[in-house]
């Protein structure tokens, strides 16, 4: 068969459970031409080639234009004001050099590692608190469980978003995420749901900013919003925005992911939990061999900006370039017995995060959650598997993992005083 | 080859990175044999990098930067006593001590040292530095521990320029002579130099440009006092750096037919060392700073690079060679790369600027000292450096490494317009007869 | 960080880190792994103390895997002491 239609059976979820054998396919040809005029890039040279190419862009973010109301005011005069404005202030994760760098270095100068670093006990307490709330069931439902309020509780904690306001951004926090996937941002009712949860959420946020200021807390957007030396805010108010928004979504759908599908594959590979039971200091390895075997965010786009010559390959300016981080992650070239989860390995330098200059804001973070949360499930639930294999999946291709992994268990073991 | 030589093994001369990393590839590669390494110095191999930042700087202990040493090397260390002779017929080299020791094979890694100030222009005088080994680093410290009234660095290379960075972090005063417009000038240009310039005017160190030490006079104690400059004018220091490079560590190779000399040993491709006659000798290898070898990525142009990269890639590229047939000998390419951290600023490069005609920024901007320059020769691409902006630089590298046009990229994000600039390199010494890739 | 009196002689109280600095691209993840070992200076020199005590094992260990171009180096276990 052509080639040229693989990513979309990567993009169809009935693949969703396993995309591996397609992304095979696709690293026959590292730079692969999609009917759709896209190139998908898949191996780990050629990847690790572009994400170092200032000519590959983030700023493509597809216009996401109000839909109409039949109000001439707001078709005509309101709504294209908005949608610039949308446009200018787009989340960092879409941007390039300087702005990038501008806001990531204002965000970073506050993500300090004492920050993270004082978040490990409340991590290490939620997670207690939500596997002793398994207590006297006989399943797991990890999303529900663990998986999910864990991170969302640990993202809301750093920023200072009030946990009891969580419900009503939830779905908000899941459409937004959409962007990042190709079907829903090509749909256009999609698109209009994404603008609608975009004014919503930062009509939440302004208000939230407006408190901080007001009355500040020890909190990472308190410290965003706070003036700087010369009075002046480190950022304006809808960089501030876009990026409290970012911040939020991402810690809503993506270390989910990688504690969702850690557990399933450790659940797959139980001479591996059992391992990491009996000697917790793998972890950190543990951790590593998933963000390269199962990684929480399989593909970004970028647009190249100018002609780039790779693998043999031409990419045309204004092409739409996939950047497939996992199946670079499974390349033979440049891992042995890729598809063998295998925490031993050394030279494990993978693209469980991305790569360059948009690496994962929120790495360390997640690293720690992770970490946390699975050496906790190893130690704890007694006689654990899977109820369903493989299990049922979230619709995103990109942020990729189950919609819920039943674990069947005898019981919850005590903490371990 | 007599009996002794059978079981002698393989000897590495020179415990230093190279060495050390030549030593863990012959392991690694399967060699089961017996294995000596030889080292002037009474240390276990250490990292020279941060001797001129943070040992100057008095954040890391002298003693603190041993290197890890990455598998068990089973190795018999024979430290403190230098090689001194190499007998190629007995298969024997000469220590220090007069003990003779027999090779079977030789990887010679011996490195280079500090080119000393002559002593008949008072490079006698106490409170004159040189900085290459721990040793140096820890003398050095303990003096400017000591708060002199001025220090003078001669030569604004990158050992230069990294103490005078410490010097000021100290809060030390501090005068920077170099007979170049600007610092940096033989490996930057003077155009991206020009930036170092502007740092060591904002740090509030005194740069003496074009200016030339003739001697240094002492007191009566025999202690430096002041630097005579070839102007005429006088600068009084109570302790003095030279840092004008270094020389390689090839004495010792003098009667031993080898094609070598204070520029390095000449090696083939595949890092064999020749004989005087110009054979390889199937026996002898050489890596590091000291190995001078035909670059492929230049031609085959006989280079020797004096980088740490170097060293790890090419004791590792030898010492498979070492154990490979005579028939399965890989040629070593190499492209050149260095860093250094000085006024707060990181700077990475890649490649050779030597004969470049033309420098550009493709990347963010000279004013704001974050850039990323490339620099041309004949409309090819040779070499790029990077201030602050590291990132980019591995897809400069690629296009480098394929000798791409000049500039290799455009159309990329946070690029001006394209405006090719003269480096300002100093025309070559007239000593110079091979390429140097130099950084301490 | 090592304070400059004391000395790191012994072996046995101290690992042994070095950082290929060519590789280094700044990500920084080593200074969340290790806090006490790793720094970023400025907008990207990485400052580490290549001798930390041996008690910072674990947290070296984790900065080791945690490196995005593995360019952190650290003792063999069963390297040679002397």
């Amino acid at each position: 068969m052509a080639d040229d239609t693989l990513f979309s059976e990567v993009l169809d979820p009935a693949n969703r459970a396993d995309p591996y054998p397609i992304y095979a396919r696709l690293r026959e040809n590292p730079v692969s031409r999609q009917r759709d005029g896209s190139v998908v890039v898949s191996t780990h040279a050629a990847i690790s080639s572009l994400i170092f190419d200032p000519r590959l862009s983030s700023e493509d973010l597809p216009p996401s234009r109000r839909p109409r109301t039949g109000n001439p005011l707001r078709d005509w005069l309101l709504n294209p004001i908005k949608n610039r404005i949308a446009t200018a202030h787009r989340p960092l994760i879409f941007r390039d050099p300087p702005d990038h760098d501008t806001l990531r270095h204002a965000v970073m100068r506050e993500f300090t590692v004492a920050r993270v670093q004082a978040l490990r006990q409340r991590i290490a307490r939620d997670v207690d608190a939500l596997i002793e709330g398994c207590v006297g069931r006989d399943e797991v439902c990890l999303v529900e469980d663990l998986s999910y309020p864990l991170p969302v509780a640990v993202i809301c904690d750093m920023l200072g978003v009030p946990e009891a306001d969580e419900p009503q951004f939830q779905a908000w926090a899941t459409q937004l995420a959409t962007a990042l996937e190709p079907d829903a941002r090509h749909d256009e009712a999609s698109r209009h749901r994404t603008v609608a949860a975009f004014d919503a959420i930062s009509g939440y946020m302004r208000a939230l900013i407006r408190e901080k200021r007001r009355r500040p807390t020890p909190d990472l957007l308190s410290a965003l919003a706070a003036p700087g030396p010369g009075g002046k805010a480190v950022m304006g108010d809808f960089d501030l925005i876009s990026t409290a928004i970012l911040l939020l979504v991402a810690g809503h759908e993506t270390t989910v992911n990688l504690i969702t599908n850690g557990m399933l594959t450790l659940l797959r590979h139980p001479l591996e939990l059992d391992r990491l039971r009996a000697d917790p200091e793998r972890a950190p390895r543990v951790i590593e061999e998933l963000l390269r075997y199962e990684p929480p965010v399989h593909f970004r786009t970028r647009k190249a900006l100018g002609t780039i010559e790779i693998a043999g390959r031409t990419i045309r300016k204004g092409t739409p370039v996939i950047l497939l981080f996992a199946a670079a992650n499974r390349d033979p070239a440049r891992f042995d017995a890729p598809d063998r989860f295998d925490p031993d390995r050394d030279d494990n330098q993978h693209f469980g995060f991305g790569g360059g200059l948009h690496y994962c804001m929120g790495a360390p973070l997640a690293r720690i959650e992770a970490e946390i949360a699975l050496v906790a499930l190893s130690r704890r639930l007694i006689a654990p598997r899977l109820l369903a294999d493989p299990p049922p999946y979230r619709p995103g291709a990109s942020l990729r993992g189950p919609e819920n992994l039943g674990i069947g268990i005898d019981g919850i073991a005590p903490l371990p005083t | 080859m007599n009996a002794a030589a059978a079981d002698a093994g393989i000897v590495v001369v020179g415990a230093s990175l190279a060495g050390l990393r030549g030593a863990e590839a012959l392991r690694r590669n399967g060699y089961a044999g017996r294995l000596t390494i030889v080292g002037d110095e009474p240390h276990r191999p250490y990292d020279r990098p941060p001797l001129s930042k943070h040992v100057l700087s008095g954040e890391l202990a002298p003693n603190a930067t041993e290197l890890p040493e990455l598998l068990a090397l089973d190795a018999d260390w024979r430290l403190g006593h230098a090689a001194v002779a190499l007998d190629r017929a007995a298969r024997t080299i000469r220590l220090g001590d007069g003990t003779d020791l027999a090779y079977e094979r030789l990887l010679i890694a011996t490195g280079a040292q500090a080119r000393p100030w002559p002593d008949a222009a008072g490079g006698g005088l106490a409170n004159i530095f040189t900085l290459r080994g721990r040793d140096d680093a820890a003398r050095l410290r303990t003096a400017l521990a000591e708060t002199p009234r001025r220090v003078l660095i001669v030569g604004a290379g990158l050992i230069g320029c990294e103490a005078v960075s410490c010097c000021r972090d100290l809060g030390l005063p501090v005068t920077l002579v170099d007979p170049n417009p600007t610092p940096l000038a033989r490996s930057l240009g003077t155009w991206v130099g020009g930036v170092i310039a502007e740092c060591l005017r904002d740090a509030g160190a005194t740069f003496h440009a074009g200016a030339q030490v003739l001697r240094f006079e002492g007191d009566a104690a025999g202690r430096v006092v002041r630097a005579h400059l070839a102007d005429g004018r006088a600068v009084e220091a109570d302790l003095v750096i030279v840092a004008l490079g270094a020389t390689r560590e090839t004495g010792w190779l003098s009667g031993a037919g080898l094609m070598a000399d204070a520029g390095g040993v000449t090696c083939d491709g595949a890092c064999r060392v020749l004989g005087a006659d110009g054979t390889p000798c199937p026996d002898i290898y050489a890596a590091g700073d000291v190995a001078r070898w035909p670059n492929p990525f230049y031609g085959g142009r006989l280079m020797s690079v004096e980088h740490w990269g170097n060293a790890v890639a090419q004791a590792a590229h030898a010492a498979c060679n070492m154990l490979a047939p005579a028939g399965a000998q890989q040629v070593y390419r190499h492209l050149p790369a260095f860093w250094s951290s000085q006024f707060g600023i990181n700077i990475k490069a890649v490649g050779l600027t030597e004969g470049a005609d033309a420098v550009a920024i493709v990347q963010g901007s000279r004013a704001s000292r974050r850039f990323l320059a490339v620099y041309g020769r004949a409309g090819r691409s040779i070499a790029a450096v990077s201030f602050d902006q590291a990132r980019w630089l591995p897809a400069y590298a690629d296009a480098i490494a394929a000798g791409q046009a000049f500039p290799p990229i455009r159309d990329a994000s946070d690029q001006g317009a394209f405006t090719p600039m003269a480096p300002g390199f100093p025309p070559a010494r007239a000593t110079s007869t091979h390429i140097e890739a130099r950084h301490g | 960080m090592t304070h400059p009196t004391e000395t790191v002689s012994s072996r046995t109280i101290a690992l042994r880190v070095v950082v290929d600095l060519n590789r280094c691209q700044g990500y920084a993840q080593c200074c969340y792994a290790a806090p006490g070992a790793f720094e970023v200076r400025g907008h990207e020199i990485l400052f580490y103390d290549p001798a930390p005590p041996r008690a910072r094992r674990g947290e070296i260990e984790r900065a080791v895997q945690a490196c995005p171009v593995r360019a952190i180096s650290l003792q063999a276990d069963d390297g040679e002491t002397p």
